[in-house]
Parts: structure tokens; C-alpha cells; sequence
């Protein structure tokens, strides 16, 4: 029942989608969306369905799982729409529903906020459908590095997001096997009013924080005894390196940024 | 309460990448009173299997049927069938969340809406059965040691009065002299209560004592189901899966092959002892 929260969802596969540098990913996902609210014309959205399509097709990735990262911000997107296509002044009235009007700028809006938000949320699950939690952290540390001169804990904060990445699924697991460990002895997380659920987590969640804790402090324990003192004078097994292919998409990504402005500035 | 599994098949994470079969048809009786053991390699499907007996998962295919009642069937409520069998799972220790072991013992008989006297008759009657003394009550049952723990969620599910009771690897973890008494506690149950008794575990020794019969997991199937003697009589089936028989069992077959007259499914010491020394007897006179 936990198991189809799709985002940070990693599908091991062989693509030149999947073997491209982390670092290029990142930097390329953090183009796509800019560029995403960098277009003011619905006649823009067909380059980046186009460039989505492009990888989508590439990468093999199962349609039905894009979809499922849609599936848990459905509420913040209608927020989102209906907020806007409400409570923009300006432009024509074009249906009126009590004290809300719709407007023609309203409407305008809201079409292109729903859209920017889908768009960004099937660009970011693309990077972590196809970009392992272990890369996908390697090519964070390497961005922020740089800034670890000012104070950024580049090294530290890598670290703490690949083991709380490296936990997710073993807390799901256990969350799972302790809930039909109550299930078992009759308990019920499913019926009854709010007060009544609320209660009948307690079961679920002191032998879950207990647990934590206990992994928490033998994840401790394992990292000392192994000499683990931070990131400094730290080698990596494996280097990442720049390749030819990652420029390709780079390429790639930036004709389509190209278009996008080409469609915002010349076109109507 | 007899069990019967018909063609039971499951599948974790269907239509997805990850899918895994777990079950793979499989089907088996358990009679009123019986003592079972099932035994198999690790990710063999055992600890699936028994989830399915108390409705925990629901079978991809198949039926099960617990005392004629097929309850994969939508009108059953689980929670009826969850009275009737009780499930200890791997490292039970784990779910134990109440302040004092009391409380604890107590979730699961509360949970079926029963009356405090009752509640606390069985608690107590519970803590008898697992040996858990009855000062201890109001302790916190995180104070007591990995053995007790495990009594007292032992002591949690029987406090319900289950008529099946099913432990997925009572002994794991624990120390020899802890399993030896886990396992006496759980053949004692048996013989008092007689309620169908389900074992898991990976050790054919644990087994062999107790078992009317064994079924044999290996990748999701049943590879051989039958008395520990019908069972052990296919050694080299086991072998090949990297399980193997008692050490008595195999000594007893050693020796059949070097010519002394001893059967080869031979289940316990001093049955072994009787066969040598009539054999040792015979060849002297001789
Ligand atoms: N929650 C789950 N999600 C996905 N796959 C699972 C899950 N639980 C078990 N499996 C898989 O199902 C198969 C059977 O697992 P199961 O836990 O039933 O084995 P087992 O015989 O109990 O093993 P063990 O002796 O280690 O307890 C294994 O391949 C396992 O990886
Ligand atoms: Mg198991």
C-alpha cells in the first residue's frame, strides 16, 4: 500500500538515459524546468511535450509510472488551477458562481500553471525513475561542492540523504511487516472516525521509532568502526566522468531550450 | 479446524518491474490436531505461506479454507478468521509497544471486544502457558531480556485462545538454551491445548522432534510433504536443496551403506541406539 509512491522511485535499466553523468542530469532537469516556466504560449508546450516524448521513448520508461508520480500531487494541482483560475482580476468575465468569477486572464493562467506543474513533475520523476538514489546523490555532491567554500555541507548533506534514501524502502518494510504483526492480534487501521485511527497508530509507531533509533545507532557504530570521519580526503570508488554522450544530451536539451525562446520571442 | 490450500499461487509487487513470484500452486490438508512443520531455504515462501492462512494476503490464485470456510471469499470477515488463528511472526519481539507487558499481552484479547475479567483471566492464563511469572505484569517490556520478549508476544497471540497457532521462527536469534525452551513451550501448548500447531524453521533437528508432518518449500513450491519418516527417506532430494536431514538421520544411513541393519529413517537418538546396539549384539554372537 506504500509501495506506489513513485517519486524517488529508481527502475534499474540500460539506456543512454540511465548512463548519463548524474551531474548532466541534474543540471539538464534544472534547465528543462526553467525553461518550462519560461514559456508563455501553448504553442511552446510542444517542445517540451516533444523533448519529454524524446526521453520517455529513449529511457523505456513504463508510461503507467509517470503517471503514478502524478498521481499523489493530484490535490495541489487542482488547488493550484482552481486557485487561479478564481482569484485573477483582470480580462473579461466569462461565467460567474456566487462571488467567484472566472475570467479571461483567470482561465489563461490557470491552464498554464496546471501544465508548468505537470511538466515539472514528469521532468523530476524522470530523473529519479532513471538515475539510481545512489548517483542521483553522488551528482548533488559534485554540484555543491563548489560551495562547500562558503559553508555548504556538500559532503555531509550528501550523506544524509543517501542514508535516508537507503532507509525509505527498509522503513516501508518494516512499517508493513509491523502492521500485520497488529493486524494479527486484531488491530484495525482501517475503520472508525479520526480520534480512533489516530489511537490505533500507537501500535504502528513506537515499535517503528524504536526500530529507527536501534538501526540509527547500529548504522553509527558500523560507520565508526570503519574509520568514518567525513568527507574530507575521501576517494571514490567510482569517478564520475564526463562523456562524449553527455554532451549529446546536453546538446540536445539546449536546441530545445533554443526553440522554446525562439517560440516565446518570434512567434504567436 | 482443518486447513485445506488448493492450488495457492502469489505474486509480490504484480505488474511491476520488481514482481517476484512467492507461491507457486501450491496445495496441502492439515488435519484437527496435527503438528506441522514446514521447512525450506531462505526465500523459499514459507513466512507467505502462513500469511495467507490468517487473511493477511490475499492468494493471486487459489483458495484456502479454514474449517470448510473459504476465506479468500470478500464476506468473510477477517477478523473472525484472525480470532481463530493465531500468528507469531519472525522476530515478534519487535511489536511489543505497550507500557507495561500487562497492557501488552492484553491488545490482542481487547481487540475482540471481550469483557475486562475476561481479559485479564487470559492474560494471566498466558503469561502461565509462556512462563512468563506473574510479578513481572507491570513491568515495561522493554526491561526483560530477548527471550522473555519473545514469550511475551508468544504470551499476546495465545491470549487470544486461537484454535490454529501458527510461529514463523519462534527460535530465531535466541540462544540454545532459549530455543530449547521455546520450542518444549510450544510442544507442551500443543499437547494441552491441542490446537493445530504450525512451525516455520530452518532447522530439520527443531523439526524432526515435533512434527506429525513436514512440508518440504523450495522456490515457491512443495517440493515433499509427508511424515518426518517420508520426508527424511528423500535425503538426497534435501541435500540438493541445500537442506540436509538430523545428524542422526544421516549417521543412521552412513551406517546402512557400511552393511549394519539399521533403517534409514531413523528420526531419534535413542531409536538409533536400540538398532546399534541390537546390531553390535547380533554380530557377536554370530
Ligand atoms: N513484502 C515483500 N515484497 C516483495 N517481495 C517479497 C516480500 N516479502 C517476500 N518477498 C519475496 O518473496 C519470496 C518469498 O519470501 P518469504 O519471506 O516468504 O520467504 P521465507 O521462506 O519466509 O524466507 P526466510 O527463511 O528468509 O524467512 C522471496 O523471494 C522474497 O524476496
Ligand atoms: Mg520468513
Amino acid at each position: 500500500m506504500f509501495r506506489n509512491i513513485t517519486i524517488g522511485q529508481y527502475i534499474p535499466g540500460d539506456s543512454v538515459v540511465h548512463k548519463l553523468d548524474p551531474r548532466i542530469k541534474i543540471i539538464i532537469t534544472f534547465i528543462f524546468i526553467v525553461a518550462i516556466f519560461f514559456i508563455n504560449k501553448l504553442s511552446g508546450y510542444i517542445f517540451a511535450v516533444l523533448y519529454l516524448y524524446l526521453v520517455i521513448a529513449i529511457s523505456k520508461t513504463p508510461f503507467s509510472y509517470i503517471l503514478k508520480g502524478l498521481r499523489p500531487v493530484i490535490i495541489i494541482l487542482l488547488l493550484t488551477v482552481s486557485l487561479n483560475m478564481f482569484f485573477t482580476p483582470g480580462g473579461t468575465v466569462l461565467y460567474t458562481l456566487g462571488p467567484l468569477k472566472v475570467t479571461t486572464s483567470g482561465l489563461r493562467l490557470a491552464v498554464f500553471m496546471g501544465l508548468r506543474l505537470i511538466f515539472l513533475i514528469i521532468g523530476t520523476s524522470l530523473l529519479t525513475l532513471t538515475t539510481s538514489p545512489i548517483s542521483l546523490t553522488d551528482g548533488i555532491e559534485h554540484i555543491l561542492k563548489p560551495f562547500s567554500r562558503i559553508g555548504v555541507p556538500a559532503h555531509e548533506l550528501a550523506m544524509m540523504m543517501t542514508i535516508a534514501l537507503r532507509f525509505i524502502p527498509t522503513l516501508i518494510e518494516e512499517t508493513e511487516k509491523i502492521m500485520k504483526a497488529q493486524m494479527a492480534r486484531g488491530a484495525d487501521f482501517e475503520s472508525g472516525n479520526i480520534v480512533k485511527r489516530a489511537k490505533g497508530l500507537v501500535p504502528l509507531l513506537v515499535p517503528l521509532f524504536i526500530s529507527a533509533f536501534r538501526r540509527a545507532d547500529e548504522l553509527a557504530v558500523a560507520m565508526e568502526s570503519r574509520c568514518y570521519r567525513g568527507g574530507q580526503n575521501r576517494t571514490r570508488m567510482k569517478q564520475l566522468k564526463i562523456q562524449p554522450r553527455d554532451y549529446e544530451a546536453l546538446a540536445v536539451t539546449l536546441i530545445m531550450v533554443l526553440l522554446i525562446v525562439w517560440n516565446r520571442v518570434w512567434t504567436w | 479446524m482443518p486447513i485445506k490450500v488448493e492450488n495457492l499461487s502469489f505474486v509480490y509487487n504484480e505488474g511491476t518491474p520488481y514482481a517476484t513470484v512467492a507461491l507457486n500452486n501450491v496445495t496441502f490438508e492439515i488435519q484437527d490436531e496435527e503438528f506441522v512443520g514446514i521447512i525450506g531455504h531462505t526465500g523459499s515462501g514459507k513466512s507467505t505461506l502462513i500469511q495467507h492462512l490468517n487473511g493477511l494476503l490475499k492468494p493471486t490464485s487459489g483458495k484456502i479454507y479454514i474449517n470448510g470456510v473459504d476465506i479468500t471469499d470478500k464476506k468473510v470477515s477477517l477478523k473472525d478468521i484472525r480470532k481463530e488463528v493465531g500468528l507469531v511472526f519472525q522476530y515478534p519481539e519487535y511489536q511489543l509497544f505497550e507500557e507495561t507487558i500487562f497492557k501488552d499481552i492484553a491488545f490482542g484479547p481487547t481487540n475482540l471486544g471481550l469483557s475486562e475479567e475476561e481479559i485479564e483471566k487470559r492474560v494471566y492464563e498466558a503469561m502461565d502457558i509462556v512462563g512468563i511469572s506473574r510479578e513481572l505484569a507491570d513491568k515495561s517490556p522493554f526491561e526483560v531480556s530477548g527471550g522473555q520478549k519473545r514469550r511475551i508476544a508468544i504470551a499476546g497471540i495465545l491470549a487470544m485462545k486461537p484454535r490454529i497457532l501458527i510461529l514463523d521462527e519462534p527460535t530465531a536469534g535466541l540462544d540454545p538454551k532459549g530455543r530449547e525452551e521455546i520450542l518444549n513451550k510450544i510442544k507442551e501448548i500443543h499437547d494441552k491445548y491441542k490446537m493445530i500447531t504450525i512451525l516455520v524453521s530452518h532447522s530439520m533437528e527443531d523439526i524432526a522432534r515435533f512434527a506429525d508432518k513436514i512440508i518440504v518449500m523450495n522456490k515457491g513450491r512443495i517440493e515433499i510433504i509427508g511424515t518426518p519418516r517420508e520426508v527424511f527417506r528423500e535425503a538426497e532430494k534435501l541435500e540438493k536443496m541445500g537442506l540436509g536431514v538430523p545428524q542422526i538421520t544421516s549417521l543412521a544411513r552412513e551406517l546402512q551403506k557400511k552393511g549394519v541393519t539399521i533403517p534409514e529413517d531413523i528420526l531419534t537418538i535413542e531409536e538409533a541406539k536400540e538398532y546399534i546396539i541390537r546390531y553390535l549384539r547380533g554380530t557377536k554372537n554370530v
